[in-house]
This record gives structure tokens, C-alpha cells and sequence, in this order.
């Protein structure tokens, strides 16, 4: 029996799904890990972002600086955050996976803002609005297509990489492959490998479809066309 | 330094609260860097740093082969552009662990191949994708100076169209070269990893640092030093674009 096989049997047996540590225990888990990235790498990057496209200075730097991240394995980040103050559990894997977070979250900000077309800014400027006000009204407004394209990006890097916190214990979807490996091909072990793969795999791809759609959804019709200009960074590490 | 003892009984529960032995040195630290760690284990930390190397270049390379022709063919055939850069898209997408574990048990689970395959493929998608966005740079007047001067169809592509791509093909080549270094790491699951055996090593042997972080060190080293290489060849291949880049 090939495999894949055995992999579509271990998917098909409700035990391996309701047990503790089963794949709805650890689906759960990776969810958990992947939105406490998520939200974290938005806290940092689109702040830093939208003030560096605002100001319109400096945005080049950041983005640059940001993309030096892509360097950086995530395997690296997940076995040194533990041994800092963070601790062991759950705190490092999230931090680790929010630094990979940011860097498409902060791109597509600046360029969200930078895309604007500068007509627009100095009529706004022109009706008087201050700075602040130039901002939410104007600016961001405008902006949310791409702030939506960075956060498409980086949710879905960041469930991809939650798989890796298995090789360090931080639980998830990749935990099911480790243990997986920690039986053995020869005991069984290969259909179980095989299921895991194929369940972070859906995992993302059904991630990025949605957020696909929902990106679709924020963006208004008339700023549609201009989508081949989305992404300032659409290449992570996956 | 409590931190450092209590860390490790954290992880395996607030029951076992005894500090674990202390690692390898026998000292009263676990530093994050360690002259003397790199200096009694410069054979191990040499092979990875080759193996990492090695691997890499491989990927690179083979990726490069497949993924310009690749690219042509969609560049030529222009109903089949949309589909392969749809396709290698959802492929990108899958994360990097999934492909390996569905990649080893049918390739070997410690075999290197495994991981090559999977650099390949992701290494490729990059490739491919920049390439192409190269191709279809090159302005629609230059391609018709070119016919209007008696250029066949491979004469134009080998003396204007892939000379004119090139700076896309770089940067997809620096891409792809930064991120298959990062990635090689990935096969450690199965014990392939090159850097990245070292740094789950050192997690694993009692999260001794200097080993993780010499790792990461040499790791990120390496990406750069490739990076640097590779843009300073894009630099002599392109003489043409110098003035304009500055």
C-alpha cells in the first residue's frame, strides 16, 4: 500500500482526529498560535508602516531592512526565543512567528500609502484637513486594499511556518508529523507523516483562499483594476 | 542564570523542578557564543557549512536550468502564462514542512534527494515568476527593431530578449538563493539540514546556545555572502543598467 494511502486510512480513522493531541486537539493549537502571530506582527507593522508612508521618508529603509528577515531561518528563531526571557510554551513560537509577520505587513503599508496619487493628497490638504485628519479619512481609507494584501500574506506565511514550531515542541499541525517520524516508517509511522503534510498543506491553502476572498470583499470595485500593483512583498519563506 | 536552569524544567512541566545537567562544557554557563565550541567541533560545523553550501548551489542551479526555459515557453505561448503563474502561486503556498513530510516517505527519509526536491520546487516558483515578469518587460518597440533587423525567433531571444531580462532574472536569483538558504534548514526533520542539523542539535542537546547560534550565525552568513556575490555578478552581466540604477 503506497503512502499517500495509508495517509488518506490515518485521516479517515476518528480516533486520529478526537484524541488528545489528535489533529482537532492540534489544528486548535496552530489556529491559536497563528492568530496570536498574526495579531502581534499587525501591532508592530502597520503602525511603523502607515507613519513611514504618512511621512513619506524613510519607507525605502524599512522595507528593506524588513526584507533582510527573509535571511533569517525560522527554525533559528524558534529554538533561541525559548532560551531568552520569554520562556519555553507558547510566547516564543508566537514572537517568532510575528517577526515573520511583519515585514509584508509593513511593505504593503508603505506602498499602500505611497500609491496614493498625490493629487488626491493636496486636494485633501487643500480642504484644509490636518495631518491627522489627511490620514484616517483619506489616506487609509484608500490604503485598506493593500493593508489587506500584506495581512493575506502574512496570515498565510505565518500558518505555513506554525508548522515548524513542531521540530522545537511548540505544538501545532506539525506536531502530528514529528510524532509521525517518532514512530518510524517501518512501524506505521509513513501514513501518519503523510496525513500531517497533507493537513497543514489544505490548512494554507484554505487560509490564503479566504483570504483572498476577503481581500476581494475590502477592496472597492473602482480600485480592482489596479490590483496588479498589490503586493510590495509576496515572497516569504514558506 | 536562574532563568537559564529553570527554562528546561518550564518545558517539561512545573513537576520536575531540578535543574538539568549542565551542558556540554561543564561550566558555570551555557554562553550564546563559544570560541572553544567552534574551535573543538571546526570539522562538524565545516561539513554542515559545505553540506548547507552545497545544497544550495545544487538547488540553484538545477532550479535555474528548468526555470528559464520554463519561463520562455510561457512567455511565448501566451495562454499558458496565466496558468503557470497561477499554479506556481498555490504550490508557493504550501508550506515547506507539508511538502517534505509528503516528499520523504516516498523518496527516503534520509535521503538528500527529499529535500533537493522540495528546494527545487520553491526555488523554482521564484525563478520562474521573475523571469517571466523580465520577459515581459522588454518594450514591444525593441522586439520589433529587432524582427525589422531579420532576428529569428532564438536569435532575438538569445541576443535581446533574455539580455533585457536579466535584471529580473538576477533578482528572482538572489531570491531564490537567500530564501533556499533559510529553507535548506527545513531538512533537518529528516536529518538533512546542513546549519540547520547544528542549530536543532544544540536545541536538542540541552539547548546549548553556542551551537544553536553558531548555526544561525553561519546561516545567515552564508545568505549574505551569497547575496552580495550575486548581485555583484548581476552588476558585471549589466553594464548597460549601472547609470540608470543609480
Amino acid at each position: 500500500m503506497s503512502y499517500f494511502q495509508e495517509g488518506i486510512t490515518w485521516l479517515n480513522d476518528p480516533l486520529n482526529w478526537t484524541n488528545p493531541g489528535g489533529l482537532l486537539d492540534r489544528l486548535t493549537e496552530h489556529l491559536v498560535i497563528s492568530f496570536w502571530a498574526v495579531l502581534l506582527g499587525c501591532a508592530v507593522g502597520w503602525p511603523i508602516g502607515i507613519w513611514l508612508g504618512h511621512r513619506g521618508r524613510g519607507g525605502a529603509t524599512a522595507v528593506t531592512v524588513a526584507n533582510l528577515t527573509l535571511a533569517i531561518p525560522t527554525l533559528a528563531l524558534l529554538t533561541i526565543l525559548p532560551l531568552t526571557p520569554l520562556g519555553f510554551g507558547k510566547p516564543p513560537v508566537v514572537v517568532a512567528l510575528a517577526v515573520f509577520a511583519v515585514p509584508p505587513l509593513l511593505a504593503n503599508a508603505v506602498t499602500g500609502l505611497r500609491a496614493i496619487d498625490p493629487e488626491t493628497r493636496e486636494a485633501a490638504r487643500g480642504m484644509g484637513l490636518s495631518g491627522g485628519q489627511l490620514l484616517r479619512q483619506v489616506e487609509l481609507p484608500l490604503a485598506v486594499p493593500y493593508l489587506a494584501a500584506g495581512l493575506r500574506t502574512a496570515a498565510v506565511q505565518v500558518v505555513a511556518t506554525a508548522a515548524l514550531a513542531a521540530l522545537v515542541n511548540g505544538g501545532g499541525l506539525g506536531q502530528i508529523i514529528s510524532a509521525g517520524f517518532g514512530i518510524g516508517m517501518s512501524n506505521g509511522g509513513g501514513g501518519q507523516i503523510v496525513a500531517g503534510g497533507l493537513a497543514v498543506a489544505l490548512l494554507a491553502l484554505l487560509v490564503e483562499g479566504l483570504l483572498a476572498l476577503f481581500q476581494r470583499l475590502v477592496t472597492p470595485p473602482a480600485l480592482r483594476v489596479r490590483k496588479r500593483r498589490r503586493a510590495a512583498v509576496t515572497v516569504g519563506t514558506p | 542564570m536562574s532563568l537559564l536552569l529553570w527554562g528546561p524544567a518550564l518545558l517539561w512541566g512545573p513537576a520536575s523542578l531540578t535543574p538539568v545537567a549542565a551542558p556540554a562544557d561543564g561550566g558555570p554557563g551555557n554562553p550564546w557564543f563559544s570560541w572553544r565550541y567552534v574551535h573543538e567541533n571546526a570539522d562538524a560545523i565545516g561539513t554542515a557549512l559545505r553540506f548547507h553550501a552545497g545544497l544550495t548551489a545544487q538547488t540553484v542551479l538545477l532550479a535555474l536550468v528548468v526555470a528559464v526555459p520554463l519561463a520562455v515557453v510561457a512567455y511565448w505561448i501566451k495562454p499558458l502564462t496565466g496558468p503557470i503563474l497561477a499554479l506556481s502561486g498555490v504550490l508557493y503556498t504550501i508550506p515547506s514542512l507539508a511538502l517534505l513530510s509528503l516528499l520523504a516517505p516516498l523518496v527516503g527519509t534520509t535521503s538528500t534527494t527529499s529535500v533537493l526536491i522540495a528546494l527545487v520546487m520553491y526555488a523554482l516558483l521564484v525563478l520562474v515568476r521573475n523571469s517571466l515578469a523580465g520577459l515581459t518587460q522588454v518594450p514591444p518597440e525593441v522586439i520589433d527593431a529587432a524582427t525589422g533587423m531579420g532576428y529569428s525567433r532564438f536569435g532575438r531571444l538569445l541576443r535581446v530578449e533574455l539580455p533585457l531580462a536579466l535584471p529580473g532574472i538576477l533578482t528572482g536569483l538572489r531570491l531564490a538563493t537567500v530564501s533556499t538558504v533559510a529553507l535548506v534548514t527545513v531538512g533537518s526533520l529528516i536529518g538533512q539540514g546542513g546549519l540547520g542539523d547544528l542549530i536543532l542539535g544544540g536545541f536538542r542537546n540541552n539547548f546549548y546556545k553556542a551551537e544553536i547560534l553558531t548555526g544561525t550565525i553561519l546561516c545567515v552568513g552564508l545568505a549574505l555572502v551569497l547575496d552580495l556575490l550575486l548581485a555583484g555578478l548581476g552588476r558585471a552581466l549589466t553594464p548597460w543598467a549601472r547609470g540608470r540604477a543609480a
